[in-house]
């Protein structure tokens, strides 16, 4: 078979090894021969004597109350071994990341005092086959009281909003310790867009996604030797799953034996973790061999999607086509609990403005609990979504300018050495050459000068230069639900200001923003002054001619700039008294143990020690 | 629980059981048979995962009752290779990379096989319409019918 790959051999020559031996050949999958013959062992392809079938009993109710469960009539079905709840979960609250210690347990594995979302498990039926524990299922009586319930990220955020998850009573991710949002700031963008010839703002919307593999979650458990429990399963984050297990199930991790490897597709689906304990515990209650699958509708209903983002963008752009400001205010659909949400939002935070050098940019992005579906990972999350609302935008900013969309792409691209806005420098950028093999792939006529633009060169020197940054304290945790902040975009209100720098190695300098940033400092990246002279002392002309970028910001004067950051006015939030009907006000919690503040209020990332 | 006594012939083996009321074949081919390769995806018959030949017919083994295939010939993907050598289906499918995970291709094979065996010279469109009950997430149509394809030309001493 011909290859129909065509390479780019021009491209990052001295980066790449020609003396390849397989890439651009055809290869033989290693596990195909099992595929074709049927003989691949599938985690349902583990026989056992005696195997029991364990099946969910699931909330009806997007939001309610759990006032009584009957399980008298379910336990006297033919067949029934054993009928599970709650009780029987020994650490009935965990959060998937916290093996990296991230974010509060939030989660348990079988609601107990109220359901979140529509399909979450409130018991278990285990029997001897697959018929009878459906049947035991129907007979488990399940009191509601049902609360009001809210769908939409922004009404969840908005005053009034009934509180999904009371470990987070914002209905939001708390970040840093002390935002209900993820902070992006990098230069001035209210400066820009006063002076931008052109302001476009769009929203854009995109759904939840069901990650639909053929095979549906499940996992089949069974008392091992010495007091061990082997399980068979098709997740695809096998010791996860283990840590999990012996978390919610308060056993040593060494009495769990976990088989997998084989999944029959997952696509960032199979990673939540949530039938191995199922079935392990099933295992613990009966003794027995015990298979516990979703079947099709509750992999549509009760499996994690991608979930649905909502991103508003402002450009501040120039007549000539520059991009001088870029601001983002996102929503992401977290559902019920957080699960991976938090994360993909620190790691779309990274990837903001998308792949080109702007050199204002700031955003908001909030992590909102909704009575949905909790979502999770799915192929390339946190940046997908807002990828195509960025490549979208590029579009419309075409089009306001009346400029070829490619041409405009390339000429606000990114290139080798730019510092991008979360302060580190882009390298083995590809966009420009994207573009061109784009335009020669579609017959899309772009310019000569455009056609002669490469990602190697005109990057750096002003474009490597972080910009004076204003910074704020907009959306402390409690701030929105109290009303005492309407906007969700990124405030143009400033309380402070950091000076220009470089992004540096040494760090010793940083500004230390807040008392939360002390113990992180070390990891912005952000270095004031420019010792070793990366920062140019005259504006340095491109080998080949770029865009021209907006001013460089003033710091080629000083050689140490000494941080000016203002201190806010010390502004707490006051305790609000008990208002007129009687409501207890909101109180935001302290942090719980496990949850950690990240690195700074204008940064993203998250390093584990 | 009442049981049905069945007999049919599986990958030309006899096989004798008893069969629960109203069990679907696809459980009883892979708990009481021991064949595994029919594999469950849906079991409301819309993937396809489960497809198996009843008298040389794709059925959906996961809609279709097990006491209603008494004394027939079921084929599965248990029984594709003619004994160390692959089937010309099985040899296209590996060298076309028509596999990724793998639980969707023994109903492709088998619907496959079903076709083939109908018409030995199948157009792209035979194919596809022959494949279109069965549902892949991972690799895409094009190198499953392309594969077939190949497979075709093979069985007719045709290269592709």
């Amino acid at each position: 078979m011909d290859s129909t790959i065509e390479f780019r051999k021009d491209l990052f020559a001295d980066e790449r090894d020609d003396n390849l031996k397989e890439i651009g050949k055809p290869t033989i999958r290693q596990d195909i021969l099992g595929h074709v013959t049927g003989r691949t062992p599938y985690y349902d392809d583990h026989l056992f004597d005696g195997m029991l079938h364990m099946r969910a009993v699931r909330s009806p109710h997007h939001h309610a109350q759990i006032t009584s469960i009957d399980t008298s009539a379910a336990e006297t079905m033919p067949g029934v071994r054993k009928v599970a709840t709650a009780k029987d979960v020994p650490n009935n609250l965990n959060t998937l990341l916290a093996l990296i210690g991230f974010g509060r347990d939030d989660e348990p594995l079988c609601a107990h005092d109220k359901v979140r979302y529509v399909g979450e498990a409130v018991a278990w039926v285990i029997a001897d086959t697959e018929r009878q524990a459906r049947d035991a299922v129907a007979k488990v009586n399940v009191s509601y009281n049902v609360l009001p319930h809210v769908l939409d990220v922004e009404e969840a955020i908005a005053p009034g909003a009934p509180v999904v998850n009371e470990v987070y009573p914002n209905n939001t991710f708390d970040y840093h310790a002390k935002y209900d949002h993820q902070k992006l700031r990098f230069g001035d963008v209210n400066a820009a867009f006063a002076r931008a010839d052109h302001i476009i703002e769009a929203e854009y919307q995109m759904s939840p996604i069901e990650q639909a593999p053929i095979e549906t979650c499940g996992a089949i458990a069974a008392p091992e030797t010495n007091d061990r429990f082997v399980c068979y399963t098709n997740t695809q984050a096998l010791f996860f799953s283990l840590g999990t297990t012996a978390k919610l199930l308060d056993i040593a991790s060494s009495r769990l034996h976990f088989v997998g490897g084989t999944a029959g597709g997952g696509f960032g689906g199979k990673v939540d973790s949530v039938v191995e304990p199922t079935a392990v515990l099933g295992s613990m209650l009966t003794g027995k061999p015990v298979k516990f699958a979703w079947d099709r509708y509750e992999e549509m209903q009760v499996g994690a999607p991608r979930g649905g983002e909502r991103w508003r963008l402002k450009d501040g752009v120039m007549n000539d086509g520059t991009i001088i400001a870029r601001e983002f205010t996102g929503f992401f659909d977290s559902g019920a609990y957080m699960r991976l949400s938090p994360y993909a939002i620190i790691k779309g935070t990274g990837h903001l403005p998308g792949p080109y050098t702007i050199p204002n940019v700031a955003s908001n992005v909030y992590c909102c609990i909704t009575n949905r579906t909790p979502a999770t990972a799915m192929r390339g999350f946190g940046i997908t979504a807002v990828d195509f609302a960025i490549e979208c935008q590029m579009d419309r900013v075409a089009e306001a300018v009346g400029m070829n969309p490619i041409e405009l792409r390339i000429m606000n691209a990114y290139r080798d050495g730019d510092i991008k806005a979360h302060r580190r420098k882009a390298k083995n950028t590809a966009l420009i050459e994207c573009c061109q093999v784009a335009a020669g792939k579609a017959g899309w006529a772009i310019s000569a000068d455009a056609a002669a633009q490469s990602s190697l060169v005109g990057g750096g020197a002003d474009r490597a230069v972080i910009p004076e940054t204003v910074t704020d304290q907009e959306g402390r945790i409690g701030e929105r639900r109290q009303g005492r902040v309407a906007s969700t975009s990124p405030s143009k209100q400033p309380t402070g200001r950091v000076a220009a720098g470089v992004h540096g190695e040494t760090k010793v300098a940083a500004p230390v923003q807040n008392p939360d940033m002390q113990i992180d400092a070390d990891r912005i990246g952000h270095k004031m002054g420019a010792s070793d002279a990366v920062l140019p002392a005259t504006p340095v002309t491109p080998a080949v001619p770029i865009a021209p970028r907006p001013a460089a910001p003033p710091v080629a004067a000083t050689p140490v700039v000494t941080p000016t950051y203002v201190a806010p006015a010390a502004a707490p939030i006051a305790p609000t008294p008990a208002s007129a009907d009687g409501r207890k006000p909101y109180e935001p919690k302290p942090y719980a143990r496990s949850a950690r503040p990240g690195s700074s209020s204008f940064t993203s990332g998250y390093r584990r020690r | 629980m009442a049981k049905t006594p069945i007999t049919f012939t599986l990958n030309d083996v006899e096989k004798a059981l008893f069969v629960d009321d109203g069990a679907a074949l696809i459980d009883v081919l892979r708990r009481g048979a021991g064949d595994l390769t029919p594999k469950q995806g849906c079991a409301q018959g819309t993937c396809g995962a489960c497809t198996v030949l009843i008298e040389g017919v794709p059925h959906l083994s996961c809609l279709t009752l097990a006491e209603t295939v008494d004394g027939k010939r079921i084929d599965t993907t248990g029984g594709l290779a003619g004994g160390p050598n692959l089937h010309a289906l099985q040899d296209a499918f590996i060298s076309g990379f028509a596999a990724q995970c793998g639980f969707c291709t023994s109903g492709m094979l088998m619907s496959a096989k079903a076709l083939l065996d109908a018409n030995p010279n199948p157009t792209r469109d035979d194919v596809i319409e022959a494949i279109s009950g069965n549902l892949c997430r991972c690799t895409g149509y094009e190198p499953i019918v392309d594969a077939i394809l190949a497979a075709a030309a093979r069985l007719q001493g045709r290269s592709a």
